[in-house]
Order: C-alpha cells, then structure tokens, then sequence
C-alpha cells in the first residue's frame, strides 16, 4: 500500500481561470503608473521619497503584522504595496517622513489587519489613514503650506480650497486642461487627472474593477455638481471643475471599487456609487472639509453591508 | 476569460466542446477488465439483508440485487464470481456498496432482459434500464405517477470537454432515432424532442425526429437552466425537473435501446469521453465497472503520484482517488491532468471581488454565502441565502480570485443543512 501511486483529489471544478490576487494588485499598480510618474515628474525627488517610502512601509507593515497576528506571510500578494501606493498618491509630496510611516502603520494595522486582514476589511485602509491623518494633524494635508516653496507655472493655491473661499471667481484661475494635464497642486498621484482616466479605463476593461461603481460615482459627482452650480453660479463650480479637481477621480477608480469595503450586487452598486459621489459635492460644497472624497467613501463603505442586501430574486424562489 | 467585458449587457460563457473540431472522430472499445467493480447507491441494507456473498457466479448482463426485497442492485457487464462486497462512504456522506467481480475470459448472457424486452413493459424493464448509461436512472425517471409531459432527449453535453451525447448525435444518427421510437412506445411519454448543439441542427434533422437546438454554452447545458431557458419554467427550490413534468435522458442512453431490444441483452455499455493529459479527446466504448486503470492503460496514457484523474467533466466531475474507481453508468468523462496543470485552491477569506455573484446563473449572494458556509452556518445559509437555488455549476469556484474551494463549500452546505433537517423532523 505504501507504494502505491497517490492522486491529487479534490472537489469540482477542476478549471479555473487563472485570476488571482496577485495579478489583480500588480494591474492596479500598472495602472495607477501614468499618475505616479507625472505627479514624480511634477514635483520632484520629494514626491519620489514618499512613494517609494509609502509602498515600503506598508509592505513593512504588513510583515510585520503577518509576524505578530502569526498568520502566512502575505506581502506577495501585493495588497500591502497598493495600500501604499494608493496612500502615497494622495500625500502631498512635501510629507515629513514620520508621516507616510504613521499613516502606513494605521493603515495596514487599524484599516486591514485589525479586521483579519486581506478581505475583511470594511472600510478602504488607505482612506482610513487618510482621514486619521486630517482629523489628528491639522495643516499637515493643507497643499497652500506644503507647496509653499514650490514655484509653478500654474496657480498654487489648493483648487477646492480657492473656490470654496472665494466662489466661482476663483475657478476661474484655472484652467481645466491644466488640471487635465496634471497642473494643480495635490497629493503626488492625483494631479494628472488624463493619467488617472487612463488607468480607471484600463481598470474597467479588464474587469478588475466594478464599473458600475465608477461610473454611477462620476455621475453623481456631476450631477450634484452641476445642480449646486445651476442654484448659484456665482457660488458654486461647475461639474467639470469638481470632477477633475482634488482626489475625484482617484476615489472614482482606485478608492471607492476597493473589493471589500463595495457591495456587488446591480443597484446596491448604483446606489453607493452616487450616494459617495453626491456626499462628495455635499462636503465639499456645503461641509467642513476641503475635499469631501475621503469622507463620502469612508461613510458609503459603512452603508455597504446594508445596501448590499437589495440583490435580485435566486433562481427557483418564489418570493 | 468569463469575466463580464465593460458595459456589456450580456455575460460571457464558456463554450462547450464541440465535436466537429475534432481531429479523429475514432471511437476506441476498451476490452473487458479482468476484475469489474460496481457500485451501487442508495441507502445501504443491514449485513443480516445482503443476499450477495462472495464466491457467488453472475453472467453478463444479470440484474444482481444487493438485499432481499429492495431495489438497489447492478447489472453485470461481465461473467465471473464476486471476489469482494464493502460499505462505504463518499466524499459528500453518500453511502454505497462496491461489489467487484472476478471476470471469466468468456461472456455467459443472462436470459432474464431477453425474456421481458419481448414484451416491453415499463414495470419490470425498470430495473435493467437503471443501468443504462446517464444520470438520472432511466428506470425511475420513467415509471413515474404522474407520468411525464415532454422527455428531453439530450443531444448536448452538460459539462465542458465531454461530448460523448453530441458523438452519438454525429456517428450513430439511426439508432439514436429507432431508440426514440422504441422509449416513445414503452414510455407513453406525449412529448419527446432531441435537442443539441446548433451546429449539429442539421445532421440531426436528417433523422426525421422533432429537433430543438441551442447555443452550447455553459452553464445553459444544465437541465435546470435548460428549464430556465427553453421551457421558461425555473425550477423552484425543492423540486426536480421531473416534477414540472419534464425528464431528462442522454442520446447515448436513448441510442442504446434499440439493440437492447433487437438482440435481448441488457445494455452493459458506456460511451466515454477521454480527455488525455496534452487535452486530445477520445471517445472510448467501456463495459460499465471497469476499472480507470484499464481504460487509461488500454489508451496509452500514464499517470504519475501528484496526477489528478477525474470522472466527469472539468466543472462538475467526481475526483478518482485511485485508479481502482470503475466506470460508472453516470460516468460521461475521464479527465486526466497533470500535475503540473493543478491550481491549488486555498484557504484565503473571501474578498468580496463579486465575480461569483456576476457570474452565478441562479443570481445567488454567493459573496455573503460563503462567509456563512465558512461559519458552519449552514441552515441560516439555506434559510436566508439561498442555498438551495444552485444549480451546482461550479463556476463560482471557477472564477474565485482568492481560490476559495466555494463549489465544495455550498455541496458541503446542502448536504448538512439536509442532514440537519431530516434529523429535526425525524426528532420531531
């Protein structure tokens, strides 16, 4: 018997098509690329320190809580270095070191492994750094202070700040293929809006993201936009400005399509990706805060579970 | 590879293997094993009830019964003495008796079939037609009250790679057309139509029989989505195809018939498909109860330790843990890989990537299913998930980013939430 020959046995199916999470972390970072490059380009050596730093850190991070929590090492997977990535795009490239280590700590420990690490997450872990960090440390996610030694060919005022302060006038400063063209000042990977609409389109077609999410998160962006806009032109910016403008179209691709902090079913889908995008406006417009991308993600992925429940009929159940 | 393109309305399948792209269209016949091994299904006899014994001489084509006054038993492929009879369990709780039979280098044919198909007659032919090839038994599907409205015959594949039904379809038209006749007489069915794959439409029109044909694609290959599908009748949670009225039969089944009953021996036979290690397929004629072994042997194709070799198709097959495992009647494929084509599934929670749930054709939360199943929460599962709905596809487990084992996770919940039901009422 002990010689005999073993066969491997296991439940069907035995296909898979290959997918993996590895391969899905490894897209993100090829397609957040266009955006980290130009924002390296746009602000120089410092914003390469914080995103080689950030990435660094979070993998660190992740090691070391894999040691800890003595569960599999797990940093292969490449969901630490995207958490990285995607905090590292959002700070501005004059971040003190202590900072990108801090916000990589809380957002590997308190956003991920707090939880059980890789899908049990229930809020995005870079947007729960994020907002630590504004909520702890005033003034230290403010872009007039951190670009105040910087001299640009472009206006270097904070864009969303500028309006909110002084109303449509001073959206008037800038130019929205500016902003196009990655001219603003913001976190290292969120100025070049044409890169980030680059990756988010690559995202969706190879399916490595919920389109659904994306798309009904833009619309709602535009249209509470567009309707504040049309109250009071004088007051409020238009559509164009808000969607190009701040972290809209990072939170719009990479943030609010996190796996498991988004439901999956048809509406629930639709229903979180405008109720972020119109929360956003509301911030932004109405709110305290400058940008309201972080909050409106954070507070839609704690309605995901209950919006999760609207799903369609199974088949064979009557009722 | 399934998953849903940009703003796609319709969702991608897998299309099923298809028989004119074939190289060969060759049927090989595997000569018969030395040792046969049947098993039989079913609730299990106590030891005193076992009328088998061992030493006991069975002639081909014998309906053999397991114990006295039930129904469970075989049919012999082969002439010889029963050399071993055990209990045992299957991987999903399922018990059944392996009897295995030291097979006589020369066939005796048992008289029995020859005498009763003179006059068919549903009732006493049931027996024998259990043992024709495809699941469910031909025999209780039949001999139901009420009786059935329309019999599908398939001339379509349910799973990916096998095409043994669609080579019937193709290499043996007439047979397959007497068959219906023959099952239209003994059965009394009213309404009974071939359906296959469109690209063999044509072909099979030439048998003057009613013919449907639809895309190949899985998981629409099902019955229950054929249900769903072709008949608009979604099968509700609890019943079976049979009992809205509508059966199921194989083409090789059906095709099987008319020689059963022109030369009066029961059908002993079963039409394989073989897909080898490098994917070439071969279709390969077997006497139910032999052996892989001897099939794999008889084609040339070595195994190794670490190899897997499955029984059925690449979604929904059985694993052989050894290459002792016969072939049996619901047996429709060999699926032999190699070690190096194995993607290991893991233990990883799940991420909630929603590709299960864009994919599950009966519109199951599975994402929240499997953190219940993982939980051993398995009647809140059938309860609030449905469970129940699936149509045990397996494409979740297909498209799982993380790998989760989630087509094992959900047969592993019905069967403990039955369990679990069965014993409350008993207890009741």
């Amino acid at each position: 018997m002990l010689d005999q020959k073993l066969l491997v046995g296991s439940h069907a199916p035995y296909w898979h098509n290959g997918s993996s999470i590895r391969d899905k972390s490894a897209h993100t970072v090829l397609a957040a690329l266009p955006a980290v490059l130009m924002g390296i380009y746009q602000f120089g050596v410092p914003a390469l320190g914080v995103m080689t730093l950030s990435i660094s850190c979070a993998m660190l991070w992740e090691l070391i809580l894999n040691r800890v929590m003595k569960r599999p090492v797990s940093i292969g997977d490449g969901d630490a270095a995207v958490i990285g990535l995607l905090f590292g795009m959002m700070l501005p490239s004059a971040t003190p070191w202590w900072v990108v280590v801090l916000g990589t700590a809380v957002a590997v420990s308190v956003g991920k492994w707090i939880f059980g690490g890789l899908g049990c997450n229930p809020l995005n872990p870079a947007l729960v750094a994020i907002a630590t960090l504004i909520i702890s440390y005033k003034g230290i996610m403010d872009l007039d202070l951190a670009y105040l030694n910087y001299d640009f060919s472009f206006p270097a005022a904070d864009p969303l700040k500028a309006v909110k302060a002084f109303g449509t006038d001073a959206a008037a400063r800038y130019s929205l293929t500016g902003f196009l063209m990655g001219q603003q000042v913001g976190g290292v990977g969120t100025v070049f809006a044409l890169g980030l609409l680059i990756g988010g389109l690559y995202l969706m077609v190879r399916g490595l993201i919920r389109w659904e999410i994306s798309i009904s998160y833009l619309v709602g962006v535009l249209a509470a936009a567009s309707i504040f806009n049309l109250s009071n032109p004088e007051k409020y910016a238009g559509p164009w400005f808000h969607l190009l403008a701040g972290y809209t179209l990072l939170g719009a691709f990479f943030l609010i399509t996190e796996y498991s902090s988004s439901p999956v079913n048809p509406i629930p889908m639709i229903l979180y990706g405008v109720g972020a995008g119109v929360m956003t406006i509301l911030i932004r417009n109405v709110g305290g805060f400058t940008d309201g991308v972080v909050f409106a993600i954070l507070l839609f992925n704690v309605a995901n579970p209950l919006l999760d429940k609207i799903r369609p009929r199974a088949l064979g159940r009557s009722s | 590879m399934i998953k849903r393109p940009f703003f796609a309305i319709t969702r991608p399948k897998l299309r099923c293997a298809r028989i004119s792209a074939l190289p060969a269209e060759t049927l090989v016949e595997i000569p018969p094993a030395r040792t046969a091994v049947f098993l039989v299904k079913g609730v299990l006899p106590k030891a005193d009830e076992i009328v088998i014994r061992v030493g006991d001489r069975v002639r081909t084509g014998q309906k053999v019964l397991l114990a006295r006054e039930r129904a469970e038993g075989f049919v012999s492929s082969v002439t010889g003495k029963v050399a071993s009879l055990s209990l045992r369990m299957r991987t999903v709780g399922q018990p059944y008796a392996s009897v295995s039979v030291d097979a006589d280098e020369q066939d005796q044919w048992d008289d029995a079939f020859g005498l009763q198909a003179k006059e068919p007659n549903l009732s006493t032919l049931a027996g024998f037609l259990g043992a024709l090839p495809g699941a469910p038994d031909f025999g209780s599907l039949l001999n139901r009250n009420p009786g059935l409205e329309t019999l599908v015959v398939l001339g379509t594949d349910e799973d990916l790679l096998v095409t043994k039904n669609q080579f019937v379809v193709h290499s043996d038209p007439e047979s397959l057309k007497h068959g219906m006749e023959v099952l239209k007489k003994i059965s009394g069915v009213p309404r009974m139509f071939l359906l296959v794959p469109d690209y063999l439409k044509e072909e099979a029109e030439k048998t003057g029989v009613e013919v449907k044909a639809m895309k190949a694609l899985y998981p629409d290959t099902l019955s229950r989505m054929i249900m769903k599908n072709l008949f608009r009748k979604p099968v509700p949670v609890g019943k079976r195809c049979e009992d809205l009225g509508v059966g199921f039969v194989s083409a090789e089944a059906v095709a099987a018939l008319p020689r059963a009953f022109s030369e009066g021996k029961a059908p002993i036979h079963k039409l394989l498909t073989v897909v080898r290690k490098h994917g070439a397929i071969v279709h390969a004629k077997v006497r139910i109860g032999t052996p892989v072994k001897d099939v794999l042997s008889a084609l040339g194709e070595a195994t190794h330790q670490g190899d897997r070799v499955v029984l059925g198709g690449a979604m929904t097959g059985r694993p052989a843990f050894s290459e002792e495992a016969p072939v049996e009647v619901d047996t429709d494929a060999i699926l032999v890989q190699d070690r190096t084509q194995i993607i290991p599934s893991s233990d990883s929670h799940c991420v909630n990537c929603g590709e299960c749930v864009s994919v599950c054709p009966a519109k199951m939360p599975v994402n929240l299913l499997i953190r219940y199943l993982e939980n051993g929460l398995f009647e809140e599962a059938a309860q609030d998930l449905d469970l129940f709905s699936c149509v045990e596809c397996g494409l979740c487990s297909y498209v799982c980013i993380v790998r989760i084992p989630i087509f094992q996770y959900i047969m592993l919940g019905k069967q403990e939430a039955s369990r679990i039901k069965s014993a409350e009422e008993a207890h009741a």
